[in-house]
């Protein structure tokens, strides 16, 4: 009974942690009913049908991940198990009332490896920017240092080495409904009244216990 | 707006080529929007209004504005020498250029249906298309199901190998345009797959926009380039 119930329990689609309307103006509740009550269950259920009998089947969404990477040779599951991960990763890292700058430690690391908060935020936006096609632009820790990253389509920092801390989604989904082919306007809305740096900080926290 | 609607399609055909190229300084070839040879809603209900104007003017511009850059800062890093520029280019270059012949293609590729949208080809390429997929309505399905497995952005094709001297199906990530799978593919349809394309009108549901773009799809112009190709 445990061991099924951790099986399905592995492939939830989690709520955001905030209603759907909760982040209006800067993103809308239409967009939040389409992009997790779509898109996002879309990928969950799609994984359980695709894992359904095979070796994949049970195993953690970071296990599914890592193995079906194949050093960017992706196979079939990756794109599932990798969107379910990104899109919940996605939803935490928001909050209504949030954006602006950051405090404490954060902030310290990111003026120690950005030289200033602002260099940091230019160089967050240019990668949401210019990530063409679809695909996420990460804040990343990685060898005692964060960085800024940008991969297509389902990549995440995960398999690249690093821990993800922050992230926006630039799939065209993410922002088309309310800013259209605007991806500027967007990522800075996102930047100035989204983003939740107390999960950051606490993802911060968890990176560097775990790099030991 | 209104030089379309006063010029006949025939005049319009002629500007629309020599306006698209621009020449610049040093007679680098720069490009411009074409015009759509039919207004933004003439496509609906299979295609809105609202999206082939943002499509148009937005995405397509952009990708021009974009591509002009390019070359221009490619232009000045070939005369100067610059190797390593000209090589860190080349993906604004596919990105922004694969964008602008991509779309210049799709505006032609459609067609309202008082046009000729929808019409199934006949001919030689309607021939063609009921030997290698057994029918138009074969060919329909499978170019649907690939558009639709697109993971990302994308293009879903059908093109004619002009060394092999057959009709395939292929998709393409991005803006890369359909030559980059074959030095010898012509491109005859292509269906964008990129969510600006279909999303402010069906959302999450790509394989309905791929169900309905089938009703303004202007195989008169696809055979056309068939016949041309094939000669």
């Amino acid at each position: 009974m445990a061991a099924s119930a951790a099986v399905t329990a592995n492939y939830v689609l989690k709520p955001p942690p905030f209603a759907l309307d909760a982040l209006e103006p800067h993103m809308s509740r239409q967009t939040l009913e389409f992009h997790w009550g779509k898109h996002h269950r879309a990928y969950v259920d799609n994984l359980k049908k695709q894992v359904l009998g095979t070796e994949l089947e049970g195993k953690t969404l970071d296990h599914i991940i890592h193995n079906t990477y194949n050093n960017g040779d992706l196979l079939p599951a990756f794109n599932n198990a990798a969107q379910a991960w990104n899109h919940e990763f996605f939803w935490e890292s928001m909050k209504p009332g949030g954006g602006g700058k950051p405090s404490g430690e954060l902030l310290a690391l990111l003026e120690r490896d950005f030289t200033s908060y602002e260099k940091f935020y230019e160089e967050f936006n240019a990668a949401a920017a210019t990530q063409f096609g679809a695909g996420w632009a990460w804040l990343a820790y990685a060898n005692d240092k964060l960085k800024v990253v940008k991969t297509p389509n389902a990549v995440n920092p995960l398999v690249l080495g690093s821990f993800p801390l922050l992230t926006i989604d630039v799939w065209e989904h993410a922002y088309y409904l309310d800013f259209q082919n605007r991806r500027p306007d967007y990522i800075k809305t996102f930047m100035n009244n989204l983003v939740s740096w107390e999960a950051v900080s606490a993802r911060l926290e968890a990176a560097k216990a775990a790099s030991g | 707006m209104a030089i379309r609607s006063v010029a006949s399609r025939k005049t319009l055909a002629g500007l629309k080529e020599t306006s698209s190229r621009l020449f610049g300084f040093r007679g680098l070839q720069t490009f411009t929007l074409p015009d759509l040879p039919y207004d933004y809603g003439a496509l609906e209900p299979a295609i809105s209004g609202e999206i082939m104007q943002i499509h148009h003017q937005k995405h397509h511009q952009a990708y021009i504005t974009n591509y002009n850059n390019a070359l221009e800062q490619l232009d000045l890093a070939v005369n100067k020498g610059d190797a390593s520029t000209v090589v860190k280019l080349q993906s604004a270059i596919k990105f922004n250029g694969g964008g602008h012949v991509n779309h210049s293609i799709f505006w032609k590729n459609l067609a309202p249906i008082n046009e000729g949208g929808g019409e199934p080809p006949k001919g030689s390429l309607g021939s063609a298309i009921d030997t290698h997929f057994g029918s138009l309505e074969g060919l329909v399905k499978k170019m649907s199901a690939e558009g639709a497995a697109v993971q990302g952005s994308g293009w879903v094709w059908l093109g004619l190998d002009k060394e092999l001297n057959k009709l395939v199906v292929d998709t393409t990530a991005n803006q890369d345009p359909l030559v980059t799978k074959g030095g010898s593919l012509v491109p005859l349809v292509g269906i964008d797959v990129w969510e600006h394309a279909y999303y402010l009108q069906y959302k999450n549901v790509r394989p309905e926009y791929l169900k309905n773009v089938w009703k303004v799809i202007n195989w008169k112009y696809a055979s056309e380039v068939y016949e041309k190709e094939c000669k």
